[in-house]
């Protein structure tokens, strides 16, 4: 009885190849639109993510901020003594690096790169999560001295150095020659600051050799792990008003920029894309389920009257029924599994092209699958249904 | 006296309800022995087809009774006409109704596939059914390659390849010229004969009533009369 359904059901899809292709295309489309959609929002998701871890975990970083108040002055920037003060007052902070910047051309010998210029200390490193893939970090002395020694990104090293070692070696940086004692790993997703073609610096030599100031243009500080940043935020709030003799009632005339926020910010907001092109995509399987829909409707009489027939010759309603299902649900799984292959293949195609990590993501495999099998799975087999409970008489004058 | 084929009592057939209700069928008796082949004629509504096809259980009657061989068909169920189709009866419609796309063999051997017969029994016994009625080397050719005539030969081997007592024929010649008409009122006569296959048709042409045993009018709703046929071209 089921080899006899299997049979039947097959040998009628055989028959009716455009009315059974134009079936499956319905419910191709529909698969493979919402899965493609929805994992190459996910690969967005994952990109924008893997940049923001980019900037080192949970890290607040302070600047101050414009001068929008009374009198216009500008607010005044930070100094050495407010890095001092954040390291010894504020707890939960593992590392606090103050940065001044600057750009400057690297030359050495024919090569040259335009380098984004970091003073800072060893902090950096940590508060960044930056690990030397050769070389050291500065030593006390040279921080303290401000020597012209640095810490070289891998895109200056590959520009500069090709295939040599750079460590021990110098070259001219703006109007400053500086030897290499250390070099950064490659980062990938190098994010919004991007290490890879930056030379760091001791923060007293970029002070005093290229802006020309003692000013620290900002102060990142990284949250000790197990630490509450909003509590390590608040704190550092409040000694910053202190020592910039803001009194209550005054605004903050700086900013501090949390990592962690931005980042659930960013999250959310990819998130809500990710949403928004899943609703886009979960019209197209509607568009695909009547496309499906309409098909099954349009056959109903040719159908029906097969049916009829059937029924006179002494078929069961239940045998004829059990054919009509086993059609749409061998139509319907073979259109999801195309599908499914067809998204596979573009969603991976398409991030590849826009460089974003393919995600695959079974979930919408299966969510996009199951709702097109049972679009086509109802509309072919209920009109079947009414049709094998008509008199075979009536089924077979349908019209 | 051995039961017959077929009993008919006081049957009824109403369709609608209420004030449109129609009755097509006022009580219809008739009796059919094994063997018999029976043409059904009357005017256009005078209930021939209506009877017809509740002799072929495609219709279930609104009242009276009907044995076949005895059984009271009125009380079976869906399922179990459905076996009693399968089992006993064939039929040949006006409009052919075959299966469009598929083979004349494939739609002889439908019927077999529903009684789960195997391929190669299946295989045979509708080429048999086909070389009966002359269209055995048309076997692979679907339905739009075959004439009228051809179609309605393919339908009769379908009818009888499961070898039924009793063979429902609704105005076979309907969509045939008469040249065609007499070829399957042969065939008929034919199966009758030599099959043993008892034969009802309904038809409103006197001249292919002609080639039956019996002929039974219909007038509104009711057997009017029935006569001894001449049996022509025997």
């Amino acid at each position: 009885m089921l080899f006899t359904t299997l049979l039947l059901s097959l040998r009628e899809i055989r028959r009716h190849l455009l009315r059974s292709f134009l079936t499956t295309l319905g419910i191709i489309i529909g698969v493979a639109a919402v899965i493609t959609m929805v994992t190459l929002g996910n690969g967005v998701s994952a990109s924008v993510q893997a940049s923001i871890s980019s900037l080192g975990n949970n890290t607040l970083t302070v600047f101050p901020s414009g001068g929008r108040r009374g009198g216009g002055n500008a607010p005044p920037s930070f100094d050495n003594a407010d890095v001092l003060a954040i390291r010894q007052q504020v707890s939960g902070v593992s590392a606090v690096a103050p940065q001044a910047s600057s750009s400057a051309l690297a030359v050495r010998n024919a090569q040259n790169w335009n380098a984004s210029v970091t003073g800072t200390s060893n902090d950096y490193f940590d508060a960044q999560n930056l690990e030397l893939a050769g070389g050291r970090r500065f030593t006390d002395a040279e921080l303290s001295a401000g020597k012209s020694v640095c810490v070289i990104g891998d895109t200056i090293r590959a520009n500069l150095f090709a295939d040599e070692d750079p460590v021990g070696e110098r070259f001219r940086l703006g109007t400053v020659s500086c030897e290499v004692i250390g070099v950064l790993k490659k980062r990938d997703n190098a994010g919004f600051s991007d290490p890879n073609s930056t030379v760091v610096l001791p923060l007293k030599t970029v002070q005093r050799r290229f802006v020309g100031n003692q000013n620290v243009l900002a102060i990142q500080v990284a949250v000790a792990p197990g630490y509450d940043t909003s509590v390590v935020k608040q704190s550092l709030t409040g000694l910053l008003r202190e020592r910039r003799h803001l009194s209550p009632g005054q605004p903050d005339n700086f900013d501090i920029f949390d990592s962690a926020e931005f980042a659930s910010t960013v999250q959310n907001q990819t998130k809500q894309l990710t949403l928004f092109v899943a609703a886009i995509a979960a019209v197209s399987l509607l568009v695909g389920g009547i496309g499906i829909m309409n098909i099954m409707l349009v056959s109903v009489t040719e159908r029906t009257r097969e049916i009829g027939i059937r029924l006179a010759i002494g078929a069961l309603g239940k045998e004829v029924l059990m054919q009509f299902l086993v059609e749409a649900v061998a139509l319907s799984c073979l259109g999801g599994m195309i599908g499914m292959v067809l998204a596979f293949f573009a969603s991976w195609g398409l991030a590849t092209l826009a460089t974003l990590p393919f995600q695959f993501d079974l979930s919408i495999n299966l969510i996009s699958f199951g709702i097109s099998a049972l679009i086509g799975i109802v509309f072919g087999f209920f009109p079947a249904r009414r049709a094998a409970a008509l008199n075979p008489i009536d089924a077979l004058r349908h019209e | 006296m051995a039961e017959p084929l077929i009993q008919l009592e006081g049957i009824t057939k109403t369709f609608g309800e209420g004030p449109t209700a129609f009755q097509a069928l006022k009580g219809v008796d008739l009796t059919i022995e094994a063997g018999a082949f029976l043409a059904v004629m009357g005017a256009s509504g005078s209930g021939k087809s209506t009877t017809m096809n509740i002799l072929g259980c495609l219709d279930v009657p609104t009242g009276g009774s009907y044995r076949f061989r005895g059984v009271h068909v009125e009380q079976l169920d869906r399922d179990q006409r459905a076996y009693l189709r399968r089992r006993y009866l064939g039929f040949v419609f006006q409009g052919f109704n075959l299966l469009a796309r598929t083979t004349a063999l494939e739609n002889v051997e439908l019927p077999l596939l529903y009684r789960g017969e195997h391929r190669k029994a299946r295989r045979e016994a509708a080429m048999a059914a086909l070389e009966q009625v002359g269209l055995d080397r048309w076997a692979d050719h679907t339905p739009s390659e075959l004439s009228g005539g051809q179609q309605q030969r393919v339908a009769i081997a379908r009818a009888i390849v499961t070898q039924p007592d009793v063979l429902l024929a609704d105005e076979p010649t309907g969509n045939l010229d008469s040249e065609r008409s007499v070829e399957i009122m042969k065939l008929l006569q034919r199966l009758n004969a030599e099959l043993g296959i008892t034969v009802l048709m309904v038809t409103h042409e006197p001249d292919m009533a002609a080639f039956a045993k019996t002929i039974v009018h219909f007038k509104d709703g009711l057997v009017e009369r029935t006569e001894i046929a001449a049996g022509a071209g025997a």
